[in-house]
C-alpha cells in the first residue's frame, strides 16, 4: 500500500493534524488497491453513488418551491414547471432521475448475483446494499406522491391499505400511518418530511457498504481473490478514469430522456390533480415497483401476497447462505449461468404481469413467475451448490488478463478459491 | 470486457422492455386506435407552430371556453406565442376579473391584465357538473398530457363524433365519440364546419380547428418544449465530445495494463 505523500504546505499542515488526504486516498486514491480485471459491469457502483446525489441536488432544488398541501402541492408543481426559472429540467432531472436511479441499481444488483459478489467475505456488504434497496423503494414512493396527481394519491392509497391485511393491527396501522382517517394533507405531509429525510439516511447506509467493500475490496469477473500485488492496479487513476467515462456515457443516455422523452416512463394520469371521489382505471405503481407488484398480486390471499412482496426482497439477505457454491463467478458455472439468466427473464415476465390487470393469462403468468422467483432462490440455488461441477478456475487473475499469457511470478496456482 | 458489456446491454434491454410494457398496457386499455397527425413539435428539433397555436387559441376561446377553464395560463405568457404586449393586453382586457377586497372591503370587478390568469368558466365544479348534465368539464391545461398520446387523443377525439352504431344503447345526455373511452361522453360535439372564422384566412374544417385547438394544448401542456429540445441538443453534443474525451484518456491511462 503506498503511503501518502504531498510537498504542499497545508496539506502537509491539515494532513498532520486530520489525516483526510489519505483517508481519500485510500478510498478512492492511488492508495487503493482494485482488481485489474474489472469489466462495464463495475462502474454502476459509482453510477449509483452520482445519480443519488444529483437526487439530493435537485430534490432540495425542488424543496424550495414545492409546497405540500393537498390544495396547493399539484399547483406548486406546475408552477416549478412553468414559471421558476429551469424548473422544467430540475423536475424532469429528478423525476427521471429516480427511474435512472434504478436502472443502475437493478443492474448492479444483477452484476452481483452473477459474479457472486454476496458471497464470503462480502455478505455484510451484500446486506447493505439489500437496505440501499429497500430505502430507495420507499423513497422514491413518498416522492411520487407528492406532485399530488391521480396516481400518487391512488397509489399512496393501494399501498398503504396492504398493511390492513396485517391480523388485530391492521386497520390501525392503516390509520397511523394515514395520521388520519384517510390519504388527506396529514399523509402528504409525512410523506414529504420523510422523503425529505430518507434520502440521508441512504447516504448513511451507502458510508457503511463502501466501508464494508473496503475491507476486502471489489470482487471482479472471474471471482477469485487477487493473489499479490500484480492483479491490482491503483484506484485512481485507472477507476476513476473509467469511472468517469462511464458517468459520460450514463449521462448522454439520461439527458436523452429527460430533453426529449421526459414522460415516457411516467403516467398520464399523474397529469390529473388527485380526486378522492374518482378512481383511475388501472391503478398502477411506477415501472420499477412492477415486478413485486406483480408477486403482491399473484397471490389471492391479501395477507400472503403482502408477505410474499416483501419475502421477494427478504430473501436477499440470507442468499449468501442459500447459494453454498464455492465458485463466486458465473462464468465458471455452467448450469447456474442458464437459471441466472432465466431468472433475469422472470423479472421481466413479472414486470410485464405487473403492468397488466391481474387477471386470465397475465395472472397465471404473474403466479408462474412469482413461484419460479422464489424456486429460483430457495430450490434452485441451493441444489446448484451441491450438484454442479464447476469449471477449472485459473489460477490467478493476472493470468488471463495479461498480454502474452506468461503467469507473474509470484503467484501460487490453486485449483480453486476457498470461499 | 466485451462478454460484460453484452451482459449490460442485455440487462438494460430487459430493464427498458419492462417500461415499455407501462405504456403498451395504458393504450391497450382502451385500444381504440387513434388517427396518427404528423406534428410540428415533434422530434428532435421540433418547435410549435406558430400560426396553427394561434388559431387554436382562437378556437379555444370561441368554442371550449364556455365549459372548459385553463387554469394554468396567463395571458402574460401569451407571449411565447408571438403575440406583441398590446396584442395581449387587449385580449386580457376582455376579460372581466373579480378583485378586492377594496378599502372599504368590497369585492370589485375590474378588467383583466396580462398578468391574470385565464378566467374560468364557472365558479366551482359543483356549478360546472350543474351546468353540464352532470359531468364536470376537465381543466384542459394539461390535457395534452394527461391522456395517452395527448395531442392525437385530443384531435381524434373532437373529430370523432359520428352516428352509434345500431345496436348500441346511448344514455340520456350523452353523444356517441368513436375514440373516447366507452364511447359515450357528455360532452356534445363542441365544432362544426366554420364555427370560428380565422383571420389568416385558413379554411375552418372540423379537422383544421381540432388539429390547431390540439397544438394549442400542447403548447399549454408543455410551454417549455423548444426551450428544453434546443437545449438538450446542446447538452447532448457537449456530453458526447466530452465522454469521447475520456474515452481517450480512459485508453491511454490503461495502454499499459491491457
Ligand atoms: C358545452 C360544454 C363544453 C364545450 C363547449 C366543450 N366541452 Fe369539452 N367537455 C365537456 C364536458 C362536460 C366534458 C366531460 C365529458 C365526460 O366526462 O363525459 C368534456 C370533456 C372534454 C375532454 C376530456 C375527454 C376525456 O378524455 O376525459 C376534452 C379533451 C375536451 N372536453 C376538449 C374540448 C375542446 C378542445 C373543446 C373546444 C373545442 C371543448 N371540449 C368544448 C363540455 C364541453
Ligand atoms: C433517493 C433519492 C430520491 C428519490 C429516489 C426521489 C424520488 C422522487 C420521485 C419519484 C418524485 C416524484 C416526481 C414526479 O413524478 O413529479 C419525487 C418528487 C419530489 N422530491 Fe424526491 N427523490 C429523492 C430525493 C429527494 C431529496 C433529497 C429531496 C429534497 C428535499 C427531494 C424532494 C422532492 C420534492 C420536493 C418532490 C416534489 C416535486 C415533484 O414531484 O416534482 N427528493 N422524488
Amino acid at each position: 500500500m503506498s503511503g501518502f505523500q504531498s510537498n504542499n504546505a497545508v496539506i502537509k499542515w491539515i494532513e498532520h493534524r486530520m489525516p483526510i488526504f489519505s483517508f481519500i486516498d485510500h478510498s478512492v486514491g492511488s492508495g487503493y488497491p482494485t482488481p485489474r480485471n474489472l469489466s462495464y459491469m463495475w462502474n454502476f457502483g459509482s453510477l449509483a453513488g452520482v445519480t443519488l446525489v444529483v437526487m439530493i441536488v435537485t430534490g432540495i432544488m425542488l424543496a424550495m418551491q414545492y409546497t405540500a398541501h393537498v390544495d396547493y402541492a399539484f399547483d406548486s408543481v406546475e408552477r416549478i414547471m412553468r414559471d421558476v426559472n429551469y424548473g422544467w429540467l430540475i423536475r424532469y432531472i429528478h423525476m427521471n432521475g429516480a427511474s435512472f436511479f434504478f436502472i443502475v441499481v437493478y443492474i448492479h444488483i444483477f452484476r452481483g448475483l452473477y459474479y457472486g459478489s454476496y458471497k464470503a467475505p462480502r455478505e455484510l456488504l451484500w446486506m447493505l446494499g439489500v437496505v440501499i434497496l429497500l430505502l430507495m423503494m420507499a423513497t422514491a414512493f413518498m416522492g411520487y406522491v407528492l406532485p399530488w396527481g391521480q396516481m400518487s394519491f391512488w397509489g399512496a392509497k393501494v399501498i398503504t391499505n396492504l398493511f390492513s391485511a396485517i391480523p388485530i393491527f391492521g386497520e390501525d396501522i392503516v390509520v397511523w400511518l394515514w395520521g388520519g382517517f384517510s390519504v388527506d394533507n396529514a399523509t402528504l405531509n409525512r410523506f414529504y418530511a420523510l422523503h425529505y429525510l430518507m434520502p440521508f439516511i441512504i447516504v448513511a447506509v451507502v458510508v457503511l457498504h463502501l466501508w464494508a467493500l473496503h475491507q476486502f475490496g471489489s470482487n471482479n469477473p472471474i471471482g477469485i481473490d487477487a493473489k499479490g500485488p500484480q492483479d491490482k492496479i491503483p484506484f485512481h487513476p485507472y477507476y476513476t478514469v473509467k469511472d468517469a467515462f462511464g458517468l459520460g456515457v450514463f449521462f448522454v443516455f439520461f439527458a436523452a430522456v429527460v430533453f426529449y422523452i421526459p414522460n415516457y416512463m411516467g403516467h398520464p394520469d399523474n397529469y390529473i390533480p388527485a380526486n378522492p371521489l374518482s378512481t383511475p382505471a388501472h391503478i398502477v405503481p411506477e415501472w420499477y415497483f412492477l415486478p413485486f407488484y406483480a408477486i403482491l398480486r399473484a397471490i389471492p390471499d391479501k395477507l400472503m401476497g403482502v408477505i410474499a412482496m416483501f419475502a421477494s426482497i427478504g430473501i436477499l439477505f440470507i442468499l449468501p447462505w442459500l447459494d453454498r457454491s464455492p465458485v463466486r463467478s458465473g462464468r465458471f458455472r455452467p448450469l447456474f449461468r442458464i437459471f441466472f439468466i432465466l431468472l433475469m427473464i422472470d423479472c421481466v415476465v413479472l414486470g410485464f404481469a405487473g403492468a397488466k390487470p391481474p387477471e386470465g393469462l397475465w395472472l397465471i403468468a404473474g403466479q408462474l413467475a412469482t413461484a419460479y422467483y422464489f424456486i429460483h432462490f430457495l430450490v434452485i440455488l441451493p441444489l446448484l451448490s451441491v450438484f454442479e461441477t464447476p469449471r477449472p478456475l485459473p489460477t490467478s487473475i493476472g493470468e488471463p488478463v495479461l498480454k502474452g499469457g506468461g503467469s507473474m511470478a509470484g503467484a501460487p496456482a490453486k485449483p480453486m478459491e476457498k470461499a | 470486457m466485451r462478454k460484460g458489456m453484452m451482459f449490460g446491454l442485455a440487462a438494460l434491454a430487459a430493464l427498458s422492455s419492462g417500461t415499455m410494457v407501462t405504456t403498451s398496457a395504458r393504450a391497450a386499455g382502451e385500444a381504440i386506435p387513434l388517427p396518427q397527425h404528423t406534428w410540428s413539435f415533434d422530434g428532435v428539433f421540433g418547435s410549435f407552430d406558430r400560426a396553427s397555436v394561434q388559431r387554436g387559441l382562437q378556437v379555444y376561446r370561441e368554442a371550449c371556453a364556455v365549459c372548459h377553464s385553463l387554469k394554468y395560463i396567463a395571458f402574460r405568457n401569451l407571449a411565447d406565442l408571438g403575440y406583441s404586449e398590446d396584442e395581449i393586453k387587449a385580449m386580457a382586457a376582455e376579460v372581466l376579473i373579480l378583485d378586492g377586497p377594496d378599502d372599504d372591503g368590497e369585492m370589485f370587478e375590474r378588467d383583466g391584465r396580462p398578468a391574470d390568469y385565464f378566467p374560468s368558466p364557472f365558479p366551482n365544479d359543483k356549478a360546472a357538473a350543474a351546468s353540464n348534465g352532470g359531468a364536470v368539464p376537465p381543466d384542459l391545461s394539461l390535457m395534452a398530457k394527461a391522456r395517452p398520446d395527448g395531442p392525437n387523443y385530443i384531435r381524434a377525439l373532437l373529430i370523432g363524433y359520428e352516428d352509434p352504431p345500431a345496436d348500441f344503447e346511448l344514455a340520456e345526455g350523452s353523444n356517441y365519440n368513436r375514440y373516447f373511452p366507452g364511447h359515450q361522453i357528455a360532452m356534445a360535439a363542441p365544432l362544426f364546419e366554420d364555427g370560428v372564422e380565422y383571420a389568416d384566412g385558413t379554411p375552418a374544417t372540423v379537422e383544421q380547428m381540432a388539429t390547431d385547438v390540439a397544438n394549442f394544448l400542447m403548447w399549454t401542456a408543455e410551454p417549455k418544449l423548444e426551450e428544453r429540445k434546443g437545449m438538450g441538443i446542446k447538452v447532448i453534443i457537449f456530453l458526447l465530445v466530452f465522454t469521447g474525451v475520456l474515452y481517450a484518456a480512459k485508453r491511454k491511462i490503461w495502454a499499459d495494463v491491457h
